[in-house]
């Protein structure tokens, strides 16, 4: 029983180790066959379009909620120290070094990170991907490296319009609906927050989470077995590996970024 | 004929994992033929044409495209070849995030440097072949399964290729479509001086379209000759394909142990 279960549990490892490397492989060749994209951009401007603009609406409305819980709890909490006027700072630091990268990037994996891995997964099973490479045109080159750097550019945007739309939600109901004063709050957050230290940070994670979550999606679509089960058993695996990939990546670029000074 | 032979595929094995698919395959398609290649589903047809194309290489033997032999080829080389091929998907396989027009316009804009309004009237042209240049401006899924396949046909002659494959091009299809699509196979050929693979279960209406036939079964051409030849043919093999007799040379059952035995019959009862 318990050889059973070791046996089975070392297989998985060896074979997360397996799927890692061939990921790494993948991610290699992306970048390798990137020079199409970069002398085409309007390929990459296409995708942008499809996966940034799709999550945008709901990158908005969350931004928007997660700022306003910010502002009520932050609130709660800093007005039995005295602190109120602390607010601004408070929800402009929790989004920007944590929450926004974080929450945004969770967010595009599950709404266009799988929507990347259903359309190249059903571009495999449909044989589109075969066909292409038939006309002599690479699909690495052609399909996957425009849609990967389309993720890489939009993830650090949308991070960035998350936390516009938390501070203006925390500002909301901080000075508009509870009346904390406007100026402390606004000061406050303009003191608190410094650039190279928190927003510079703050967008190297989005960025890492982009790198993470894209190459994730691709992988999988590339990856799936071209039957309908296999495309949607890819789709369910972006989004859970690449929630992991940016928890666990979080954990680790907090740890070097941010040592408390 | 050799020196006439476009495509010459000589002693070809082939298998994934241990499994040998094709064992010794010999084809030869003259240029300006439209040759047709048939055999049961899994003996290998959608590999042969894949060994071609260069998509897999064979264990032994080789394929000649003009000349030239496709495993020897790098990759700059290979894809130079590929560009003179077409080769249509079982499904058409057009992109579904692309329109009509598009699909056919998509190999002009990655390996010509043509000006849009000649890409316009190429692509007009090559939809006005196959008759749908009304459908330009639609997507692929409000397509109807004959006139998706007439797209991807083509999108498939797009570039003039000089050997064109045709992956089973008939599947799925009504009989107005399939023969539509057929005569299109064969006037396309002719247009533009290639030289044709049709792949196909369809014997009666293939039968009608092309130059030559080949049988493949068992990893081999078990037939081949010209329609006349194949519809004079008595063997037994042939017979069997032309007329859908469901037990023949091609048997029904798949390799199985004693069938008593399987059903726990006692030999003694
Ligand atoms: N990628 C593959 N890996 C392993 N076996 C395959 C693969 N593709 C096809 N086969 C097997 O090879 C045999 C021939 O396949 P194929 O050439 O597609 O047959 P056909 O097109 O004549 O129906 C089949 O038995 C099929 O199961
Ligand atoms: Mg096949």
């Amino acid at each position: 029983m318990i050889v059973e279960n070791l046996r089975s549990l070392g297989h998985r490892i060896v074979n997360t180790v397996w799927r890692i490397g061939y990921a790494s492989r993948f991610f290699m060749l992306i970048l390798l066959y990137s020079g199409t994209s970069f002398r085409r951009f309007h390929l990459i401007i296409k995708e942008i379009f499809a996966s940034g603009v799709m999550s945008l609406i709901i990158i908005l409305v969350a931004g928007l909620f997660v700022g306003m819980v910010l502002g009520l709890q932050g609130y709660e909490t800093l007005k039995r120290y005295g602190s109120e006027s602390a607010l601004g700072s408070l929800v402009a630091l929790s989004l920007v070094r944590e929450l926004g990268p974080v929450l945004a990037a969770l967010l595009f994996a599950s709404r266009a990170g799988s929507a990347m891995t259903a359309e190249i997964g059903l571009m495999k099973a449909t044989e589109q991907i075969s066909a292409m490479a038939l006309m002599a045109i690479n699909p690495m080159a052609r399909l996957v490296a425009p849609r990967f750097w389309a993720g890489v550019i939009s993830v650090p945007l949308l991070t960035a319009l998350f936390s516009v739309m938390g501070v203006f939600g925390g500002y909301m109901v901080g000075v508009v609906l509870i009346g904390v004063d406007q100026g402390s709050f606004w000061s406050q957050m303009q003191a608190g927050v410094d650039f190279r230290y928190d927003i510079v940070n703050g967008m190297i994670k989005s960025f890492v989470f982009g790198v993470a979550v894209t190459v994730i999606a691709l992988f999988e679509g590339y990856d799936a077995p071209p039957t309908a089960e296999g495309v949607s058993g890819a789709t369910t695996r972006t989004v859970v590996q690449s929630s992991l990939a940016i928890l666990f990546l979080d954990f680790i670029l907090t740890a070097f970024m941010f040592q408390g000074e | 004929m050799s020196s006439q032979a476009l495509v010459e595929i000589r002693d070809v094995h082939f298998g994934y994992d241990s499994r040998l698919i094709l064992k010794g395959a010999n084809l030869t398609f003259p240029k300006g033929k439209v040759i047709a290649v048939m055999g049961g589903s899994g003996s290998g047809k959608t590999t042969l044409l894949q060994l071609i194309a260069g998509a897999l290489k064979p264990s032994s033997g080789y394929v000649k495209v003009d000349g030239q032999v496709i495993h020897k080829l790098d990759h700059k080389d290979l894809f130079r070849m590929r560009r003179r091929m077409g080769m249509l998907f079982q499904f058409g396989a057009l992109f579904t995030d692309m329109s009509v027009y598009d699909n056919v316009a998509f190999q002009m804009r990655e390996h010509t440097d043509l000006p849009e309004e000649m890409i316009r009237d190429l692509v007009l042209m090559k939809l006005h072949a196959v008759g749908l240049r009304g459908t330009h401006h639609l997507m692929p899924a409000e397509l109807s399964g004959g006139m998706a396949r007439r797209v991807a046909l083509a999108r498939t002659v797009a570039l003039d290729p000089t050997l064109i494959m045709y992956d089973e091009p008939f599947t799925g299809l009504d009989p107005i479509s399939l023969s539509v699509v057929a005569n299109l196979i064969r006037r396309l050929n002719d247009a533009l001086g290639a030289t044709s693979v049709v792949v196909t279960h369809d014997v009666q209406e293939s039968l009608k379209i092309v130059d030559y036939i080949y049988f493949i079964a068992d990893g081999v051409v078990a037939a081949e000759g010209t329609p006349d030849e194949i519809r004079a043919s008595d063997m037994p093999f042939v017979h069997q394909f032309m007329h859908g007799e469901i037990d023949g040379p091609v048997p029904f059952h798949y390799p199985s142990g004693d069938y008593g035995q399987d059903l726990n019959l006692r030999p003694d009862r």
